[in-house]
């Protein structure tokens, strides 16, 4: 195969991952199924991994697959098993409930907007080029030097988030007990 | 470019077809296992020794109706056994069957194994959840919530020997057991990684995603004719993948003991090694009885994940300082 048809068909692949990123997002949020739902979504994140894919960061698409359809999708499944039973009648949405959450999702949006457009873009194929910069051990390098004060302040807001946990489920029961 | 596109496209080929070869004889095998442990013959009337029994199984699986229980979500009903079959044919990827008998060669290709194996659980839930059953959805809840406990355990017996090698690459994790295998230096992350997998595969003694007494059959319960044979072909396809990864990671790959190869091809040595952990989890399934529901989450929560994180920190220490 030439270079341009390559170029053609790798272009092909990208548009149509972006379509199911969309198409995944939508069936996130539309149906009033809740399992539909957490399929979209996990859709969406496998998208997601594959555009990863196309901007030449084969680790950082897995690892989102690993955390987002493995992990992230699979946890939403435990909270659904806890939520009212499907079969029965669902309230509509109350607008103010839309009303916040679209709020919120455009404040995001124009955030990430903001730091797109703010960003030096470089083509993928020109990063490639010195692998060296982009290896795994490369990320793990730049986690525990540059960015670690971020690295810990993460672990820290993930050790809240395991405390309040523990203290909801269990402490709080054995105390009205 | 183009000839890494064949590579890709005829190993995926070879891949599904082995596949198929590989459950059929696996099927095979688990009814004569089943049979001698409990002194019987097992299947013989249909080829030698029965050999042929699971084709004629198949073909009437083949030439049975889909049925669509009443009030079932349809799309996700026909969607759930195909999708629990892709991540299978990825595995076949990036396994090493030989120095060079590997279709993609990735350098993240114990990620890869991994990272797609969730979503046999996703299927599992879907399927179970469309049917419309009790049962079923009774089944994949439980799968769920034995995948994610068990699934713990098993990356990190998996990272201390990515530790020790440094890489995630199958190739080299096999080139660096040439002497030693990893089963000697790290006896307990195997053993961890084979009681996880055998909970991740939903096999006996953890089976309660279909436990047959009370369930029925679990999330397949509904399913009939070649969707049943699909959710069939993944487990016993699964079963191979993790006791081929389990070869590559602990009990060296390709190569023969302590460096010694008898001239064996290594491919022979792989597939050897593979169906003799086959054996052994067969073995296991008609030994022990099921596990009760809350032993099960214990033993994965209060047993596995401690001593795997207490393996991963002393390999951790160990290879700092030596």
């Amino acid at each position: 195969m030439d270079t341009a048809g390559l170029d053609i068909l790798n272009q092909a692949g990208f548009w149509a991952m972006v379509a199911l990123t969309v198409a995944g997002a939508s069936i996130a949020i539309f149906p009033r199924n809740i399992l539909y739902n957490v399929l979209g979504l996990a859709l969406c994140m496998t998208a997601i991994a594959a555009i990863y894919v196309f901007l030449g960061s084969l680790f950082i698409a897995l690892m989102q697959f690993l955390i987002y359809v493995g992990a992230i999708c699979i946890a939403i499944v435990f909270a659904i098993m806890l939520s009212r039973p499907l079969h029965l009648e669902m309230p509509p949405r109350p607008a103010s409930k839309v009303a916040m959450a679209t709020a919120a999702a455009v404040l995001f949006f124009v955030a990430i907007v903001g730091v797109v457009l703010k960003t030096d873009w470089t083509p993928s194929a020109a990063r490639v080029a010195d692998s060296s910069l982009w290896s795994v051990e490369a990320i793990g390098r730049a986690l525990l030097t540059r960015y670690e004060l971020v690295f810990e302040v993460i672990s820290l807001v993930l050790l809240v988030a395991i405390i309040g946990a523990v203290i909801t489920a269990g402490l709080s029961r054995r105390l009205s007990s | 470019m183009s000839s890494d596109w064949f590579r890709l496209i005829l190993g995926l080929l070879i891949a599904l077809g082995f596949s198929q070869l590989n459950a059929l004889f696996l099927v095979w095998l688990e009814r004569k296992v089943a049979g001698h442990i409990q002194l019987r013959p097992g299947p013989m009337e249909v080829g030698p020794h029965g050999l042929l029994q699971t084709i004629a199984d198949g073909v009437k699986l083949v030439g049975k109706e889909l049925i669509l229980p009443f009030k079932a979500d349809r799309k996700l009903f026909f969607l759930a056994p195909v999708l629990v079959f892709t991540p299978v044919l990825v595995g076949f990827l990036v396994l090493p069957f030989g120095q060079n008998m590997i279709i993609r060669d990735m350098n993240l290709g114990v990620l890869l194994i991994f990272g797609f194996s969730t979503i046999t659980v996703l299927a599992i839930l879907a399927g179970g959840w469309a049917s419309n059953n009790k049962y079923a959805l009774l089944g994949a809840v439980r799968s769920v919530a034995q995948n994610i406990a068990y699934e713990i355990p098993l990356l990190l017996s998996v990272m201390s020997v990515v530790l020790m090698v440094n890489s995630l690459s199958f190739s080299e994790i096999v080139n660096s057991q040439k002497t030693v295998w990893f089963i000697f230096l790290q006896p307990l992350a195997g053993l961890i990684y084979l009681i996880s997998a055998t909970a991740e595969t939903n096999r006996a003694p953890f089976d309660i995603p279909e436990a047959e007494s009370e369930l029925v059959a679990g999330f397949h319960t509904e399913y009939s004719g070649m969707g049943f044979g699909l959710f069939f072909l993944a487990e016993y396809t699964n079963m191979f993948i993790v006791c081929a990864v389990a070869t590559s990671l602990f009990f060296g790959g390709w190569q023969g003991l302590f460096g010694i190869n008898l001239g064996i091809p290594g491919v022979f040595w792989f597939l050897f090694k593979t169906y003799a952990l086959i054996f052994i989890i067969m073995w296991v399934r008609w030994t022990f009885p099921r596990v009760r529901f809350d032993q099960l989450m214990n033993f994965a929560w209060k047993v596995m994940i401690p001593l795997s994180l207490v393996n991963l920190v002393i390999t951790a220490i160990v290879l700092k300082f030596v």
